[in-house]
């Protein structure tokens, strides 16, 4: 098929028929995302009746339990009802807090998303320069010191760069407030309005709440904000060297340009588009690093929520938590790549 | 020797296969970091072995007496809330990290290859069923999928790697489906399905081996993760269980001791650290070496 790229009603259609085509394969990842948890919620436990029942129940109960869950009927159609189920937001009650747990997981998710939007900010504010600083001084000390300061976001378990944290800057320096989200003192003092915190203090005029959660969600964000910082550090230096050895970019030196001006405008305008594909992976992926984060500094988030869960066997939460996280995760890919499709030039 | 190492002209396959080990080798030893990383390696696998000589004390057994002291002379990382000493547990753990990370890779890298390999030999729709369902698996986050898996099966070390594996295997499926179409229609691939060998043979013994070089280098760079994913299962209690000394299970104990007995938690967590830099470092170096088009990149 041939037709000329550049005239704007092709450029449109083109781009309508490739988005198309990215919303089948997205909604397919759904469904395989879906596959996979039911698969693990009904066909890996030996027995999800008894799960549900206990191994207390006369055989009427069982059975009935077992009718009730549908779980008579052939796996396929089993499955055709847990996707309807879920598009329409309904992933069961979970048995430890007795709520349908859609319900539970609009309370805990703000908390994550706050948490790993200030973590983010982190890693991009700080983790962008260095990698541009440590390309552009490949070799140098500071480009290995860098180096491995990105290596080590890979190596150390952010569980324990919590506890670790926690034992030195609020056990012995006293710098930032302890485990949780707030001072049980402040607990309940400023309407939820967004569930945001922090945004929710501001608009109700409370800085006290303000500084005290600030206080408190510091520390996590900058942990989870130091593993973003590794790996969009480590990208951002391995695209800039791609630049700097280009030619173009040794023209421009030759006419005398500054170096800030070379790479800062010359060489980091081409590398923007991919690094946003960079920083949307990093942002899902602190979603995930916050289950972790999350445990350890008892931050009611959903990560919390989904190893509670974990502990008290509650199979309901633990697959809705993980459906959440696994959905949130595949739509923040997606939606990067679809935003590097629209900018990037070459891909148009 | 060096002279009968390098020849442009090796007169044996040995000499080949030697030659071109000895030349990486020569590279990977002017790499600084990888050499730390082998070290480091060798080092785990060293104390992995050795580990009933180099313990002072028994990784079991309890010493009331003794419980919670400071890092000492004695102990060098202290001891533990039943008077263990923390050295000893860690150096019996580099056991049960090493057969982790060993089984995982032996579980996942091959079953990748395989699926990959077929994927990209036979094309199609086959490629399409196998590599859609891979994208599936590989646009979910893995820490959860383990988690959610352990949760189903049961916590347990041997349900741990499971989980890991099956949250490994589709980033090797897409490289040696990668590889593999680079040289499906491949000359020496059609000479030798001239010569009547089968679709099995063509892929155990001519594509396969032309995947191993870069999927090396991708497992070496996975076993950080893959200790970090295996050490938090562990931290859950999903993973390995008491009284095994795992790291992530000792971090675990130590996290009530944290604010007051810092070295109960802490000193597992330098060992994860050393092991998983250790191999990012010989992974960043023999992807230097074995794979110079990706370097830099992760």
């Amino acid at each position: 098929m041939s037709f000329n790229p550049n005239v704007p009603h092709m450029r449109l259609a083109r781009f309508a028929r490739s988005l198309g085509g990215f919303a089948v394969i997205t909604v397919l990842t759904f469904l395989g995302l879906m596959a996979i948890t039911f698969f693990i919620g009904r066909v890996v436990p030996i027995d999800p009746v008894l799960a549900v029942v206990g191994d207390r129940a006369t055989n009427e109960q069982y059975e009935a339990a077992r009718v009730a869950m549908g779980l008579d009927r052939p796996l396929i159609m089993q499955f055709f009802s847990y996707v309807a189920d879920v598009v329409q937001g309904d992933f069961g009650r979970s048995v430890s807090t007795g709520r349908p747990v859609a319900q539970d997981l609009v309370r805990v998710f703000p908390a994550t998303l706050e948490m790993a939007t200030i973590g983010i900010i982190i890693g991009v504010v700080l983790g962008v320069p260095m990698g541009v600083y440590a390309a552009a001084h490949a070799g140098s000390w500071a480009d290995q010191v860098i180096r491995v300061l990105a290596l080590l976001g890979y190596s150390v378990p952010a569980f324990w760069l919590g506890l670790v944290g926690l034992a030195l800057f609020y056990a012995g320096l006293g710098w930032v407030g302890g485990p949780g989200r707030i001072d049980v003192f402040f607990d309940g003092l400023v309407e939820p309005v967004t569930g945001l915190l922090l945004v929710d203090s501001l608009l109700d005029r409370n800085m006290e709440v303000f500084r005290s959660a600030l206080h408190r969600i510091i520390l996590p964000a900058t942990i989870l904000g130091f593993f973003s910082l590794a790996y969009i550090a480590r990208m951002t230096r391995s695209f800039m060297l791609d630049q700097l050895s280009q030619e173009y970019v040794t023209t421009a030196r030759v006419k005398g340009l500054s170096e800030t001006r070379v790479i800062w405008v010359h060489a980091f305008g081409p590398i923007r588009v991919p690094l946003i594909t960079v920083i949307g992976l990093s942002y899902a992926g602190l979603l995930e690093g916050s289950v972790m984060i999350e445990t350890v500094f008892s931050w009611p988030g959903i990560g919390n929520y989904l190893t509670t869960a974990l502990f008290n066997a509650d199979m309901n939460a633990v697959l809705g938590a993980t459906l959440v996280i696994g959905a949130v995760f595949i739509l923040i890919n997606k939606i990067s790549d679809v935003l590097y499709r629209v900018l990037d030039a070459r891909s148009r | 020797m060096h002279a009968w190492l390098i020849s442009d002209s090796p007169a044996s396959r040995l000499q080949a296969s030697a030659g071109r080990a000895y030349r990486a080798s020569g590279m990977l030893l002017r790499n600084p970091l990888a050499v730390a990383g082998a070290l480091i390696i060798g080092l785990l696998i060293f104390t992995a072995i050795a580990a009933p000589w180099i313990a002072p004390e028994s990784p079991v057994g309890q010493n009331l007496s003794n419980r919670l002291l400071p890092p000492s002379a004695d102990h060098w990382m202290g001891t533990d809330e039943l008077g263990r000493d923390i050295f000893s547990r860690v150096i019996y753990g580099s056991r049960i990290t090493l057969m982790i990370v060993a089984l995982v890779a032996v579980i996942s890298a091959p079953l990748g290859l395989v699926i990959g390999a077929i994927s990209g030999y036979f094309g199609g729709w086959t490629d399409r069923i196998l590599m859609g369902l891979t994208d599936v698996f590989l646009s979910m986050p893995k820490l959860i999928m383990a988690l959610a898996f352990v949760a189903a099966l049961g916590p347990g070390i041997e349900n741990a790697i499971i989980a890991i594996a099956i949250t490994a295997w589709p980033a090797y499926a897409r490289i040696a489906r990668a590889e593999t179409l680079t040289f499906r229609n491949a000359e020496f691939v059609s000479a030798t399905r001239l010569l009547g060998a089968s679709h099995s043979r063509i892929i155990v013994r001519h594509v396969l081996p032309l995947c191993t070089s870069s999927m090396i280098v991708r497992v070496t760079l996975d076993m950080a993760g893959i200790i970090l994913t295996a050490a938090g299962l562990g931290f859950l209690g999903l993973g390995a269980q008491p009284p095994l000394p795992e790291w992530g299970a000792m971090i675990s104990r130590g996290r009530v001791f944290i604010l007051d007995q810092w070295w109960v938690a802490t000193m597992p967590g330098l060992a994860i650290i050393l092991v998983s830099l250790g191999f990012c470092f010989l992974g960043d170096g023999l992807r230097d070496v074995l794979d110079p088009k990706s370097a830099g990149k992760s």
